[in-house]
């Protein structure tokens, strides 16, 4: 390096405040967690977890307003593509919190008996340190730091799941989730070493540059097993097929608010790591004949693949689920097919059309979580069944379950529609007609299982005299936010595409910023 | 207020849904009211929408307004809220109010969670009246989809005992058949970048350069006719709607038959024609050849059923297939006869259903061979069943008649062998029509249906207004006609190489 090496102290480690207000406030938790004395209600710690979630959105936000800038020599970025995505993490954490809150409650299913989590402390702390990881992850231009943001959301996720020790489906859904996440970060692992070895950076911006020359002095066959490598880790991230079967034991395993922390945080962090590696590494490339980039025209039909074996796979097999948490991993799974299509039809809408379903996405995989935290306490099942006659006991409840579920299928009026609607644009703007009818047909398959839920709501009757469902006020809020976020875009989505179209510049990612 | 009358119309059910939700569940009788004077209110707005409605004027009552935008790169492709009606859609219009209107009060019989069988009804009323409403194919794709949830609850929670199923084939088969539509929608707002009707019909006519290649123009011109072939239905795509026929309360299959069906035939007319003229003229002999298969298919099944329910259902599909041969004769005629028919159809099923109804809740089956001299016990719902399947054997006088003749006249001038073929099902109609329904009213009186109570006042006013409608357009079809003309006129003037029937 030319230029006299820096102080540490000199860069502009405000940028990274809303992690640090993160750290410091996991950091807190623990301490205090330790100090507590035995037997002590550890649920004002949740609250100093959100209240530390809260500034951190704050602070995010002034970051969208303020220029983009970049700490340690361009290993941490602060751009607009970290800061949307570090707005849904801390969404998606803030809701997994509240619902955490009310699991350990009275009356909640973590509170006494088989499911019991003893270490509450660690249940709050460990969503903040899951967060902090994604959010490093989001920002991280290098591949260094993208691995250790990786991690730290990935160890943290082990633990989380396999919070309730006494209940076996959390100890085999939490041990082939560290045994497969381990495989995949070993995959990711490789597929960056391969990347190091052809460019001899870890710099993203800089391996950009560098596998350009390497694809066109003969090491083509590299790039791509780097490319294989790397899609098959991020794609275990986010629980596409055919990396897929950890999903169904985990979910079913891991306390309902863990679930949904994977469900929205974790697989929005596989896309952040989507986005960033593969798009700043593999844009420049260029087939040498015509010059079309790869991207576009060989390495998306990989992609492409991968997305219509998550939609297919996820939707179907979803049919056959009795059991709501596993039904809806396999939900999850057809979710990220949807969401690899913007990407398998490369367009500039890309980031929109991620961010956006990324963000319904999070609202009614949220709502619906709550719902079913709510009903299997209630029930003490998570059986289908257990949804029986809902509509009876508990309207509300029961509508804003429909809502979200309606959402899922994408059916109009709701956030899912439009988020679907502008998804398949650029299938089909790309002519890549046969993943936009498999995306479109293999919705239309969903439908047969989210109205299987429905069904049980409305059709079937519950024991009769039943009281209703008590819906704890954090859980509350989370439905009614949930609720009223999936309808409002779906009525008034214009701000929203507004907000992802001008005020987020996400080409900010390639830009190679100034000391 | 007429700047804003198809908003006020389309959503006016709406009012009858909120007033719903304070309503105690108890007060069955209140809910009831409710629920019929909310129905009442889109029927007096678009009775004044037909008043003011300028038969020569094209698309009228226009509302337009910015939804929201799509952003691509720099560029916002704009989706607009776009209503209008012109004389394709009136009509339409039209018959779903007062169908609804009739089927709320024929709701009758309904007793159980009738809130919420009111609200899923209004909220049906929304969607369908927003499909003839609209003018843009988002908007039109999404009451199109919008309709598929109440109606499943309204099947699935209502219905008889396999109703579930039915209910689950109604929503597969839709869904599918929304997808295609969807596809089709998509791959249009790409190429063209518009979505209101007048333009995309503008812009795939008028380019100097083909928006689209043949190949194209063909494919998108079978993914619609497939997508509303499934709501028309036409064969093969027809099993989940004799399921729903047979499953769902008879209020519902009046809504159903009446006026969902006929969405399949808005949306042939609107946009397979409309938008691909050339395409559709190529195909016209198909066409008129699956009508044909349609027409015989449902005929002759008809003829051998023992479900009252069955019979109507596959008499349905019969008649369903005269609207797409009157389509398939690529003429003004043709077209009018088509539309005709949709109407026509959707008031005489209407009726059938009420009465199938009417005859279930007395005897509790609606099987042809356990009933018998129900003339003798009912005289006055044996006479309206009689009355309606005269009017849907095309008896002159009665709507039906007006229609087939229409359409098979279109047909007549250009497929000569076809239409001819065509006719025997209006034969096979009569034989049909006649067998199932002089079964049931006349002969011997089965022991356990003696003494049964003839309907009410209740229910034979929805049955009179019907029938009214029935006679109405048989006597003076010019009611319709002249609305229609127009409309008719443009669609048959962009067709190629041909001067208007």
């Amino acid at each position: 390096m030319d230029e006299a090496v820096k102080n540490v102290l000199d860069w502009n480690w405000g940028a990274m405040a809303p992690e640090l207000v993160i750290l410091g406030a996991a950091t807190l938790m623990t301490i205090l967690d330790l100090l507590l004395p035995a037997g002590r209600d550890r649920r004002p710690l949740a609250w100093l977890g959100l209240a530390g979630i809260l500034v951190a959105a704050f602070l995010v936000w002034r970051n969208v307003q303020a220029e983009p800038t970049h700490i340690l020599y361009d290993m941490y970025r602060v751009d607009d593509f970290a800061n949307a995505f570090k707005l849904v993490f801390l969404a998606g954490a803030a809701f997994a919190l509240l619902l955490a809150v009310a699991d350990v409650g009275p009356g909640g299913e973590a509170s006494s008996g088989e499911k019991a989590i003893r270490d509450r402390g660690e249940y709050f702390y460990l969503l903040l340190t899951g967060l902090l990881g994604a959010m490093m992850l989001a920002s991280a231009a290098d591949l260094i730091v993208l691995f250790v943001g990786l991690e730290v959301l990935a160890l943290s996720s082990y633990i989380l799941v396999a919070l309730r020790r006494q209940y076996l489906p959390a100890v085999e859904g939490a041990f082939k989730y560290v045994v497969n996440g381990g495989i995949a970060s070993a995959i990711t692992l490789y597929g960056m070493s391969f990347l190091y070895g052809l460019t001899g950076s870890t710099n993203l911006l800089a391996v950009g540059e560098g596998l350009r020359d390497a694809y066109v002095s003969g090491n083509a066959y590299l790039v791509y097993v780097a490319f294989f490598f790397l899609v098959v880790g991020v794609a275990f991230k986010i629980a596409a097929a055919p990396f897929h079967m950890w999903a169904p034991d985990v979910y079913q395993g891991a306390p309902t608010p863990v679930t949904a922390f994977l469900a929205v945080v974790s697989k929005a962090a596989g896309f952040a790591l989507l986005l960033r590696l593969l798009l700043t590494a593999f844009l420049g490339l260029a087939n040498p004949l015509d010059g079309s980039p790869l991207l576009f025209s060989e390495l998306n039909v990989y992609v492409g693949a991968v997305a219509a074996a998550s939609m297919i796979i996820g939707n179907t097999v979803a049919l056959r689920q009795t059991n709501v948490k596993r039904m809806m991993a396999y939900s999850s799974i057809a979710h990220a097919g949807y969401l690899l299509v913007p990407f398998a039809s490369l367009t500039t809408m890309v980031f929109s059309q991620m961010m956006f379903y990324l963000v319904a996405y999070l609202f009614m995989t949220m709502g619906a979580f709550a719902v079913i935290q709510l009903v299997a306490r209630d029930r003490g099942s998570e059986d289908l069944r257990a949804f029986a006659g809902l509509f009876r006991r508990s309207p509300l409840l029961a509508l804003a379950m429909t809502l979200f579920l309606l959402s899922l299928a994408g059916l109009p009026l709701t956030a899912g529609f439009i988020g679907k609607f502008y998804l398949f644009l650029s299938a089909v703007g790309r002519e890549m007609y046969a993943l936009a009818a498999i995306m479109v047909l293999t919705s239309v398959v969903s439908f047969v299982y989210y109205f299987a839920v429905i069904r049980q709501m409305f059709l079937r009757t519950g024991e009769e005299g039943d009281p209703g469902v008590r819906v704890p006020p954090t859980v509350g809020t989370v439905i009614a936010l949930s609720a009223a976020a999936t309808v409002l875009l779906g009525l008034l989505p214009d701000p929203a595409l507004d907000l992802l179209a001008h005020t987020f510049n996400f080409s900010e990612m390639f830009l190679p910023l100034a000391e | 207020m007429n700047g804003h009358l198809l908003t006020f119309l389309t959503f006016s059910p709406l009012v009858g849904v909120l007033a719903l939700l304070f309503v105690p569940r108890g007060q069955t009788a209140l809910i009831r009211a409710i629920g019929v004077l909310a129905t009442f209110v889109p029927l007096v707005l678009s009775l004044v929408l037909y008043a003011r409605f300028a038969p020569e004027g094209g698309l009228q009552f226009a509302e337009k307004a910015r939804w929201f935008a799509i952003p691509v790169g720099e560029v916002a492709f704009p989706i607009e809220y776009e209503l209008g009606v012109d004389g394709l859609s009136l009509p339409l219009v039209l018959l779903t109010t007062i169908v609804t209107a009739v089927a709320a009060v024929a709701s009758m019989h309904i007793r159980q969670n009738l809130k919420t069988y009111f609200a899923c009804f209004l909220l049906l009323e929304v969607g369908m009246l927003g499909v003839f409403t609209s003018q843009n194919l988002f908007l039109f794709f999404l009451f199109f989809e919008l309709t598929l949830i109440p109606m499943f609850f309204l099947i699935s929670k209502w219905g008889y005992l396999e109703r579930e199923q039915a209910a689950l084939h109604f929503l597969v088969y839709n869904g599918v058949g929304s997808a295609l539509l969807l596809l089709a929608i998509l791959t249009l707002f790409v190429r063209v970048g518009d979505l209101s009707f007048v333009r995309v019909a503008e812009a795939l006519h008028q380019a100097p350069i083909p928006v689209l290649s043949d190949t194209a123009a063909l494919v998108l011109f079978g993914l619609l006719l497939v997508a509303f072939g499934v709501k028309l239905p036409l064969f093969p795509f027809h099993t989940w709607m004799l399921r729903v026929h047979v499953q769902a309360p008879p209020p519902v299959v009046m809504l159903h038959s009446g006026i969902q069906l006929k969405m399949g035939a808005y949306g042939l007319l609107r946009m397979g024609v409309g938008f691909f003229p050339e395409v559709a003229a190529k195909l016209a002999t198909f066409l008129a050849a699956w009508g044909l298969v349609n027409v015989l298919y449902g005929a002759v099944l008809a003829l051998v059923q023992r479900d009252l329910k069955r019979v109507f259902a596959y008499s349905s599909i019969s008649h369903m297939g005269i609207v797409l041969l009157g389509l398939a004769a690529m003429n003004e005629t043709g077209f009018t006869g088509a539309v005709f028919q949709a109407v026509s159809h959707g008031f005489i099923s209407a009726l059938l259903f009420l009465l199938v109804g009417v005859i279930w809740e007395r005897t509790g089956t609606s099987t042809v061979t356990e009933m018998g001299g129900l003339a003798k016990s009912m005289p006055v719902a044996s006479g309206m069943l009689l009355a309606a399947a005269m009017a849907s054997l095309g008896l002159p006088g009665m709507s039906g008649f007006l229609s087939e003749f229409l359409a098979f006249l279109g047909l007549f001038r250009v497929q000569p062998v076809l239409a001819a073929v065509g006719a025997v099902g209006i034969v096979l109609a009569a034989a049909y029509l006649l067998r199932a329904v002089l079964r049931t009213t006349f002969g011997p009186t089965p022991q356990p249906l003696a003494g049964l109570r003839d309907a009410t006042a209740a229910e034979v006013t929805p049955m009179l207004v019907l029938l009214a409608f029935i006679v109405l357009l048989g006597v003076w079809p010019a009611v319709l006609g002249d609305v229609l003309h127009h409309a008719v006129q443009t669609l048959a003037a962009a067709l190629p190489g041909r001067i208007g029937g």
